[in-house]
């Protein structure tokens, strides 16, 4: 034995393998990675793999069959609705069982746990951002809701053991891909964690605000200004519930603070804090025919949610049957139930209600050690959590937060979200979310809901995010209700930092649920929502302003239009280009702009937008032109006076300069207070003009003169890797469009269902059934989806299981049997 | 004869040790049989080196073929190889060849006395 050699080469052994064994930055190790037996090669699955086998499932009461069509769609049979929940979370975690344990981690600001710091710590300070918001206190309370009621919670928990009982069955190497990309476990799932998803889904929905930013607008405009720059009402708006429905009286009459005026509205503090905010146009479309507006005189149903355009997607389809319901839709990996579907009575569908629950509260500390706050003329102890966050590759941080009346210290002398300065004051952050309720009980009783009372009931349990649910059943009703827990705000309430001094700023009392605003078969035939203004000035609570219009015009345009409709029409129709916007903004262009001033290379572009037909079809130059030419007149408009300061403020919604320059071609703010002279409308239009030539004339050299080009819709792995992503889509649209298709957003999942004896339904969304990049079925649907096709939707009768389109049969059976 | 041997029982060995151990398993293979059956030392690490290359390559590539390569050209986006999965193939299995070499010099580190006139010579 050569002793020497010996530990030399032993040691280069060790250390290689120590080496392969262990990240090194965002390089994964590269022996646990590559080898075939353990790494990311088990996660190529075979093309024609087959997916049939019995199973023995510890968690099952019955026997149940899962049939998987030819795109992977599981249809479930099962003999009762807990093993259903059980079977829907053994299939969720089977092919999506990443992205839904990394987006409870999202939920719970514990991305640094598994991603590292990030850049600038950005994911750290995400991560503070949603502790402090109160993610995971939020989710204990919904969680202790959830299981006071007894199917709720019954379910939950079957369904928390299908995952389960997917996850203790698996082997290393059947681990996710993004697992062995990150070098991480997976943790056993729990009912929290169906909590925390659904507060995800309350912060994408109902986690933004502008309060901040307008704030500062108010310690800079005059109070004219303001309400020049961020109007009450949009003109064009044509709300949810028609114009000149009558409402009841006020339950409830919130009294106006007697300080508001000195206090509040006169206030001119301004802030620093940068705030997170989920993706702005989280939005969505809906509407419901009924039968005197269909050929086959039974109503017609469509739902487009618009969320992220994520791989995997964030929608996983599936029919279940059970003794007590037949339902068909989609589900959200990480919860029970079907979310959006049809059962064998009727048809639901939500967009986003947008309503302002959230505000912010100044709060005045004693000292630095932020114990005790001033309330009610006193000094009164403030609790403190410390929250523990665990970053990958370095020491753990500890956040201290502050706990008030009002709710968790969301920004302080340690906390200023992604500001790069300090700020000397403290806010406490009030959101509805925080309060305890049980949303997804909702969808537990419309899966089973036969008519428009259990469609109505089954709303009580749902209280944030407020959604529009809209309905359709085969006895031919269409409806449509605002749900959701509002609080009675007075006029200006939460629009700005309220005072945090004493109870008179708080929210005194909610909205009574029946005076949410709905429709029951209106004689116009049809309901519908786009996130637009919900009622008219003449409902009587505060609403606040954030409710964009064009969709929801365009739709009831074309919904007033329309007769004998087949779901071909509404395909179309949710698929249609057409940019209303657009089209209220280009006469007031053109009839503004001076064409003497343009050269050739100008002129020709003018020509182009001229001819423009109004649609954002995939190969049109005339939306680039426009999307070019209203943002340097936004510049040339707005910029002078917000230039003037580096707080963070935000700029007047598109509509609101649009309605302005429309009414009033002498808007104030068309002059450039830099200047001497007094800009004209028709200055600041053809100078916007003449910047966005140059724009074009590169746009042109890069390739990127058309619309799908310049826009460049993506289906976006939740990691931002581009291996992973469908990227350059070939897809139009935009955010004023029906399909509000844009870079990383849009239709997430596109339904038309056709209330007949036996129903018509038609589907699609950017994705595919299986979350495994190395899986055909990983993005299935991206490409019908982005060129405007459908699938029909199949609800599997017993007695088609010999069907062709059936391709595998799982028979699950409980252990013990 | 030996080498030929060798290389067959590393790779079997490693095969099975994948499907119970860790993913560096196959090191202890290597280095068991290399030090229990004599070789010069060059030889063993070549034993190693190849049996493993052997063994990753093949492997990797019957599971890539299955798969129309769909998973590997994103991998080999990733890591980055210009998106080539034999590129990603290779590199698996030099990885693997490497470490299977390594561990199979140590081991024949161990054999009590020089080997003299191996029957491959």
């Amino acid at each position: 034995m050569r002793i020497i050699p010996f530990l030399i080469s032993l040691l280069l052994t060790a250390g290689l393998i120590y080496f392969l064994d262990n990240q090194w930055g965002k390089i994964p190790p590269l022996g646990k990675f590559l080898s075939p037996q353990h790494g990311f090669w088990q996660n190529a699955e075979p093309v024609g793999k087959n997916f049939s086998g019995e199973l023995s499932l510890p968690g099952l009461k019955d026997r149940a069959s899962v049939y998987l069509d030819q795109y992977l769609i599981p249809h479930v049979y099962s003999n009762s609705e807990v093993d259903a929940c059980y079977i829907q979370g053994y299939l969720h975690a089977k092919f999506r069982l990443w992205q839904m344990e990394f987006q409870t981690f999202a939920a719970a600001g514990r991305l640094s746990e598994i991603l590292g710091p990030g850049d600038s710590d950005r994911l750290v300070k995400y991560d503070r951002s949603m502790r402090r918001l109160g993610m995971v206190d939020a989710a204990q309370r919904a969680l202790a809701k959830m299981e006071e009621d007894s199917v709720t919670k019954r379910d939950c928990d079957a369904y928390t053991a299908g995952v389960n009982d997917y996850i203790k069955g698996l082997r290393a190497g059947d681990l996710p891909l993004e697992y062995k990309l990150l070098n991480y476990q997976p943790e056993p799932w729990s009912n929290l964690k169906i909590a925390l998803f659904v507060k995800y889904m309350a912060f994408d929905l109902a986690g933004a605000d502008n309060d901040f930013e307008m704030t500062n607008a108010k310690s800079i405009f005059s109070k004219t200004d303001l309400a020049k720059l961020y109007p009450a009402v949009i003109d064009s708006a044509d709300p949810i519930v028609s114009k000149g429905t009558h409402f009841l009286p006020p339950g409830f009459v919130p009294k106006t603070p007697a300080t508001a005026d000195s206090l509040y509205f006169s206030n001119r503090d301004t802030l620093t804090a940068t705030e997170m905010k989920p993706e702005k146009s989280n939005g969505s479309n809906n509407w419901a025919v009924n039968g005197t507006k269909t050929l086959s005189g039974r109503p017609i149903l469509c739902n487009d949610p618009h969320l992220s355009t994520n791989l995997p997607a964030i929608w996983y389809q599936m029919q279940i049957r059970t003794p007590q319901y037949n339902v068909y839709g989609v589900s959200f990996p990480g919860a029970p139930y079907i979310v959006i579907g049809f059962n064998d009575s009727c048809a639901w569908g939500v967009t986003n209600a947008g309503r302002d629950v959230r505000d912010y509260y100044t709060i005045k500390f004693k000292d630095d050690t932020r114990r005790e706050y001033w309330f009610d003329s006193a000094w009164k102890m403030a609790d403190r959590r410390i929250d523990t966050i665990r970053i990958k590759g370095r020491p753990d941080y500890y956040d201290t937060v502050a706990l008030t009346v009002f709710g968790p210290v969301m920004y302080d002398p340690t906390f200023n979200g992604f500001a790069n300065v300090t700020s000397s004051r403290s806010y406490a952050v009030h959101w509805k979310a925080a309060d305890s309720s049980n949303e997804i009980g909702t969808f537990q009783a419309l899966q089973s809901a036969a008519d428009y009372d259990d469609y109505k009931h089954a709303l009580d349990h749902f209280k944030c995010p407020g959604q529009n649910f809209i309905f359709a059943s085969k006895s031919g009703h269409i409806a449509i209700w605002q749900q959701g827990e509002f609080p009675a705000k007075w006029k200006g309430q939460g629009l700005y930092i309220m005072p945090g001094e004493d109870s008179s700023y708080m929210w005194q009392d909610n909205i009574r649920a029946e005076e949410n605003p709905n429709m029951l078969d209106p004689d116009r035939g049809f309901v519908s929502s786009a996130n637009q203004l919900p009622v008219d000035t003449s409902y009587p609570y505060f609403l606040g302003s954030d409710f964009p219009p064009y969709r929801g015009l365009i739709i009831n345009r074309r919904l007033s239009q329309m007769n004998k409709i087949i779901p071909a029409d509404m395909m179309n129709l949710q698929t249609d280009n057409y940019d209303v916007f657009a089209e209220m903004a280009r006469p007031l262009l053109l009839r503004n702009i001076e064409v003497s001033r343009l050269d050739e290379e100008g002129k020709k572009y003018l020509n182009i937008f001229k001819l423009w037909d109004l649609r954002n079809d995939t190969l049109e130059q005339g939306p680039v032109i426009f999307k070019y030419w209203w943002s340097h007149l936004q510049e040339e408009v707005f910029d002078d006076e917000f230039s003037k300061s580096t707080l963070p403020l935000m700029r007047p919604f598109e509509s609101t300069l649009l309605e302005a320059l429309l009414k009033d071609t002498a808007y104030s703010f068309i002059d450039n207070i830099n200047t001497p002279e007094k800009e004209t409308i028709r200055q600041v239009i053809t100078s916007a003009f003449l910047k966005a030539v140059p724009d074009l004339i590169q746009a042109s050299k890069d390739n990127k003169i058309t619309w799908a080009k310049y826009k460049d819709t993506w289906a976006r792995h939740l990691l931002r890797i581009p291996a992973l992503s469908r990227m350059h889509l070939p897809i139009g649209g935009g955010t004023h469009c029906i399909n509000a298709a844009k870079q990383f957003h849009g239709p997430s999942w596109r339904m038309i269902v056709q209330l007949t004896n036996k129903t018509e339904a038609y589907g699609i969304y950017p994705g595919g059934q299986s979350g495994n990049p190395g899986s055909p079925y990983y993005d299935t649907f991206v490409d019908s989806w982005a060129t405007g096709k459908y699938l029909p939707l199949w609800v599997m009768d017993m007695d088609e299981i010999r069907d062709k389109r059936i391709k595998w049969t799982m028979h699950l059976k409980p252990s013990d049997q | 004869m030996k080498f030929v041997t060798t290389t067959l029982l590393i790779a079997l060995l490693s095969f099975l040790s994948g499907l119970y151990l860790p993913w560096w398993g196959f090191a202890l293979a290597a280095f068991i049989v290399s030090a229990l059956i004599q070789q010069r030392p060059g030889l063993a690490f070549l034993a190693g080196f190849t049996a493993l290359f052997l063994l990753w390559a093949g492997l990797s590539w019957s599971m890539d073929t299955p798969n129309n390569s769909i998973l590997s050209r994103k991998i080999a986006e990733i890591l980055p190889l210009g998106g080539s999965s034999m590129a990603l193939i290779l590199i698996t299995a030099l990885v693997g060849a490497l470490v299977g070499g390594l561990a199979a010099l140590t081991g024949s580190f161990l054999q009590k006395k020089k080997v003299v006139n191996p029957d491959m010579e």
